[in-house]
């Protein structure tokens, strides 16, 4: 795969109705090989950020790709370059996991049937799930289907990936499993967004993390310098200790909660 | 994608290969379904044809087709003026309304809509009332198309009344269904006022018209309704892999790049056209376009290139057999194809909402 160009996010702003959503969020510049952790309480607007920057939610600022301005481009444009994955997984479909990788796959191109289909299950296996992969997902567990859904993602070969929250539902050994894949995506060149709300993996493995708070980018860096016993009075309102572990990385510890949250 | 392996090198492509090739054999076994299913429709189209009143053997009636000569002009009649239109016009009605209801279950994520719940017969009904009672038409049609005209611009204008909301603010799929039951229960409560002021032959009239009958269907109806059939049925194919694509989320298909606006849009408008017409000739035939795709999704799956083609043969096969159902149900009598299908639906419908209750639809 060709290196990809950056990815650059500014005063991107989204209304629903009367309400602003977002309020000018600033991300910068995201070089290619970045894996970014966007953090932040519950409806702090981070899965809201990742539909914006899909085109799945219209939305004002600025969108640069390369050379290519998104502003205003459809959600159909900029599908080549894009891998999301939804919060939600379907529960009712019987459709297998292989079926549904290859509906992913086929929506935005025509390739032999053959290939496109040993390329499907090559991506289901290096998930981890290969054995699921004839199974429908209506039988898989919460867990297995938010699987199945990350190879629907990442199926494309597409050069920025934007997961909501792709670990929700695992156990530790698959959120390891996922954030190991996620961190090797990012080092092949590509730019992987992910919402998580377990500052902990955020600290383990993203370059960077943006906080979300009240709308706005609170703040953006690396995890040392994000990870704090202040910003997490002052975003989550909890009473929380900041110790690094052996890798240098911040670890939380939460004493109690300071103040409510501002929503 | 080229990611890390976390199985053997050596050991994966092998695993890869028998996993396509179990695949490769679902895929097969599925294609082999569609095409048995194509028989059975086959098959209750034959036995349709073989069932009646008249004295027709089924050796005369294959000999009949295949030569009309051989046949006494009365049996030539009753073979080619009544049966093969009827065996013919079961087989599309069952086909264009499991159509209709394959793609709107699809478009609305809703494993219970069918035109019929969203109101559809309720307003072909009431157009037909407005031409039985009141001799009343939207269009200048003749006497003899008057009733079915109405019915079908009544549907049509129902479904796109329903268009039209799912457009306004961009409504939800589970608003759109709440649309569809509001627009029933008007069209319902019109229609109730029209009986209310009715004489009592138009009364008997409209209450049989509402019965769903194939006995009014002619070579006219018969070749309308398949025309409107091969028009839609390739658009609904090419559209089938982002039908298939939305079974896993509006949101979903939306990042795989599809319009799921203009896809449900254009799906809308064969369901408008295939319902309209097949409620215009027939009457409400209830239950064939929710009971088809069921059977049809728990057969082949929801992948809807299998779907899609199986849900029109089962429905084919279905209103076949409730028509040779109507005509040997009372020795000498066809009961009206719409109560034997309400009657075969209704355990069906408990079913499958009990299924429903245990999430396993």
């Amino acid at each position: 795969m060709s290196a990809a160009p950056i990815l650059r996010i500014e005063q991107l702003r989204v209304r629903y109705r009367q309400r602003e959503v977002l309020s000018g969020v600033d991300l910068g510049c995201i070089r290619p090989g970045e894996l970014i952790a966007l953090v932040g309480p519950n409806a702090a607007g981070k899965s809201t950020l990742l539909k914006a920057i899909a085109g799945l939610v219209p939305a004002t600022g600025h969108i640069r790709y390369g050379d290519d301005d998104w502003s205003g481009w459809p959600v159909g444009k900029r599908v080549e370059h894009i891998g999301f994955m939804p919060q939600s997984t379907p529960e009712s479909s019987n459709l297998s996991v292989l079926e549904a990788t290859l509906v992913a796959l086929r929506c935005t191109r025509l390739g032999a049937r053959q290939s496109d289909e040993l390329e499907a299950l090559r991506t289901i296996e290096h998930l981890g799930i290969g054995e699921l992969a004839l199974r429908p997902l209506h039988e898989l567990s919460g867990g297995q289907r938010q699987l199945a859904a990350l190879a629907q993602a990442v199926v494309r070969d597409s050069p920025i990936l934007l997961l909501d929250e792709p670990v929700s539902a695992l156990d530790l050994a698959h959120q390891w499993q996922v954030m190991h894949v996620a961190r090797r995506l990012a080092d092949e060149s590509r730019i992987v967004i992910v919402v998580l709300h377990d500052l902990a993996l955020a600290a383990q493995w993203a370059d960077r993390i943006a906080i979300l708070h009240q709308r706005k980018i609170h703040s953006l860096g690396k995890p040392n310098d994000t990870i704090t016993d202040q910003t997490l009075a002052q975003v989550w309102g909890v009473q929380a200790r900041v110790r690094v572990c052996e890798q240098g990385r911040p670890f939380v510890l939460v004493d109690s909660i300071a103040s409510p949250a501002a929503p | 994608m080229q990611i890390e392996s976390t199985t053997p090198a050596n050991a994966e492509p092998d695993i890869i290969h028998m996993r396509w090739t179990q695949h490769r054999r679902i895929v097969r076994r599925r294609s082999w379904t569609v095409a048995l299913l194509a028989l059975l429709a086959l098959v209750a189209a034959l036995i349709d044809l073989f069932s009646g009143s008249a004295a027709l053997s089924p050796l005369q009636v294959v000999h009949g087709l295949w030569s009309p000569d051989s046949l006494t002009v009365p049996m030539q009649v009753v073979l080619w003026q009544v049966r093969l239109p009827v065996a013919i016009m079961a087989m599309l009605v069952g086909g264009a309304l499991a159509l209709a209801g394959a793609e709107m279950q699809t478009i609305l994520n809703n494993p219970l809509a069918e035109p019929f719940t969203l109101g559809v017969s309720s307003s072909a009904a009431l157009g037909a009332a407005l031409a039985i009672v009141l001799d009343w038409g939207l269009i200048g049609s003749s006497a003899a198309w008057l009733v079915p005209a109405n019915a079908f611009v009544f549907a049509l204008v129902s479904l796109m009344l329903l268009q039209f909301l799912a457009q306004w603010r961009g409504a939800q799929a589970q608003t759109l269904v709440l649309f569809g039951i509001a627009i029933g229960f008007s069209a319902h409560a019109l229609l109730s006022l029209l009986q209310f002021m009715a004489s009592e032959e138009a009364l008997q009239q409209l209450v049989f018209w509402s019965m769903g009958s194939l006995a009014r269907a002619d070579w006219h109806s018969v070749s309308i309704l398949a025309a409107v059939l091969a028009v839609t049925l390739p658009f609904s194919w090419r559209a089938s892999s982002q039908l298939t694509a939305l079974r896993l989320g509006e949101e979903r298909a939306r990042s795989f790049g599809i319009n799921v606006t203009t896809l449900r849009h254009w799906a809308l408008v064969r369901i408008s056209l295939l319902a309209a017409t097949a409620v215009a000739f027939v009457g409400t035939v209830g239950f064939v376009g929710l009971v088809a795709p069921h059977v049809a999704r728990m057969i082949v799956g929801d992948g809807h290139r299998h779907l899609l083609p199986a849900s029109v043969l089962i429905g084919a096969a279905l209103v076949g057999l409730a028509s040779v159902a109507s005509k040997t149900l009372i020795p000498g009598i066809t009961v009206p194809i719409g109560i034997v299908t309400a009657l075969v639906g209704l355990p069906v419908f408990m079913a499958l909402i009990l299924r429903r209750s245990r999430g396993q639809i």
